[in-house]
């Protein structure tokens, strides 16, 4: 390809008197070229950021007075996931206790094993998982525990607003673990 | 014995076929590349396990930056001007049809003001968008959450076609504030959104790990909604 037939004439022989011009190989070293050209395809492949955004779907639950219409939740299957201030997860199991000695304290590393061991002991149609963020809460805890809830393929939770009663349980948590 | 003479051959390989594909493979890696979009507002978005990619067509985004200000925008494709005017009668603004009209162009690429300051914004030139501080669309006082009538102005400038709407929020954002979208979507009735996130790997060995795997031996793509 890089070589052009610089001999001419169809090949056929020339005569014995005509002079030949002295053949100049047109073959040019392609190695520097391949070298930049794989150094620029490099460099491209570096710089690029393949991260397409990505898509979390959110189905939000309709806001309903008439008790008929909302969605009831076993007692014994629902798990509430509390999330506060400083990636700390907070839960407990079923109906918070009025001393609140079934709340408990975890972090976004431990809540699979929180999440999978309640998965286990309940029966796949009363399990239900209940998130409820506070003020101290980010949006990366939020997006993460739903996150949670796809990877441990838990079929129905809800995104719930939280109660002062929870909300002082943290803050207590919080103030005692500082000290 | 005579030793077998080997020919002499030369160590030079022809490198055309080489140089052909290293530039066929820089040309295609050109060619595809899409420049991100410098963009006004900078937002960290956390990752997620799901694999969907966003929509791009027909947007409603709601932008939740590092401070927990809230900002709205729309795609390029979607009625801008019928949302501006949307909101121009619901909240009785005064905005001129000029006004609505440069709103509506690309020199506002999203709103982050009260509905109080809407008419300064329709002056700026799209040049004027970076590195300000905007005081965000007010949505924390659940009484007057503007945000409440930006939705309301998009689902009726929509007119019941398909819109997609998403939230970008920031790592670091606070969630009162994405409660407070939460919000003013749930008095609109839109109760299925999207979250822009990275791409992440499932962690191996979880269910939804398991459930791809089998998946992808049935043939079937792995697909995590």
């Amino acid at each position: 390809m890089a070589e052009m037939d610089t001999s001419g004439g169809g090949g056929h022989k020339k005569g014995p008197g005509v002079k030949k011009g002295k053949k100049l190989s047109t073959r040019v070293d392609l190695t520097p070229m391949v070298d930049l050209g794989f150094l620029l395809i490099t460099f491209f492949i570096f710089t690029t950021t393949m991260s397409q955004p990505t898509a979390m779907k959110l189905n939000l639950p309709k806001d309903t007075d008439k008790p008929e219409e909302q969605n009831k939740a076993k007692e014994s299957g629902a798990l509430t996931l509390l999330l506060g201030g400083k990636d700390m997860v907070y839960y407990y199991e079923g109906i918070l206790a009025p001393d609140g000695s079934n709340f408990k304290s975890t972090t976004f590393k431990d809540v699979r094993d929180v999440i999978l061991t309640k998965k286990k002991s309940t029966k796949p149609d009363d399990f239900v998982v209940v998130i409820k963020a506070n003020a101290d809460a980010t949006y990366k805890n939020t997006v993460d525990i739903l996150d949670e809830m796809t990877i441990n393929d838990v079929k129905r939770y809800a995104l719930v607003d939280i109660f002062d009663v929870e909300n002082q349980l943290i803050k207590a948590t919080e103030g005692s673990a500082a000290k | 014995m005579p030793r077998v003479k080997l020919p002499r051959k030369s160590t030079a390989i022809d490198m055309t076929a080489m140089c052909d594909v290293a530039f066929l493979l820089l040309s295609f890696f050109i060619l595809t590349t899409k420049f991100k979009p410098s963009e006004a507002l900078a937002v960290v978005t956390p990752s997620s396990v799901s694999s969907k990619a966003a929509e791009s067509k027909d947007v409603v985004l709601v932008t939740i930056d590092p401070k927990g200000k809230v900002y709205f925008s729309v795609s390029d494709d979607a009625p801008k001007k019928e949302i501006f005017e949307a909101v121009n009668t619901s909240r009785n603004l005064g905005l001129t049809s000029g006004e609505i009209a440069n709103l509506s162009s690309v020199n506002v690429p999203f709103i982050g003001v009260p509905f109080s300051q809407l008419k300064s914004l329709a002056s700026k030139n799209k040049d004027e968008f970076k590195g300000v501080n905007w005081p965000g669309i007010p949505v924390l006082d659940t009484l007057n959450n503007e945000l409440t009538d930006w939705v309301a102005a998009a689902v009726s400038a929509f007119q019941g076609q398909k819109m997609a709407l998403q939230v970008k929020g920031d790592n670091d954002a606070k969630y009162p504030s994405f409660q407070a979208v939460i919000r003013a979507f749930k008095k609109n009735d839109q109760l299925k959104f999207q979250m822009i996130t990275n791409a992440e790997g499932v962690p191996e060995g979880t269910e939804l790990y398991k459930k791809n795997m089998s998946n992808m031996a049935a043939g079937k793509s792995a697909s995590a909604e």
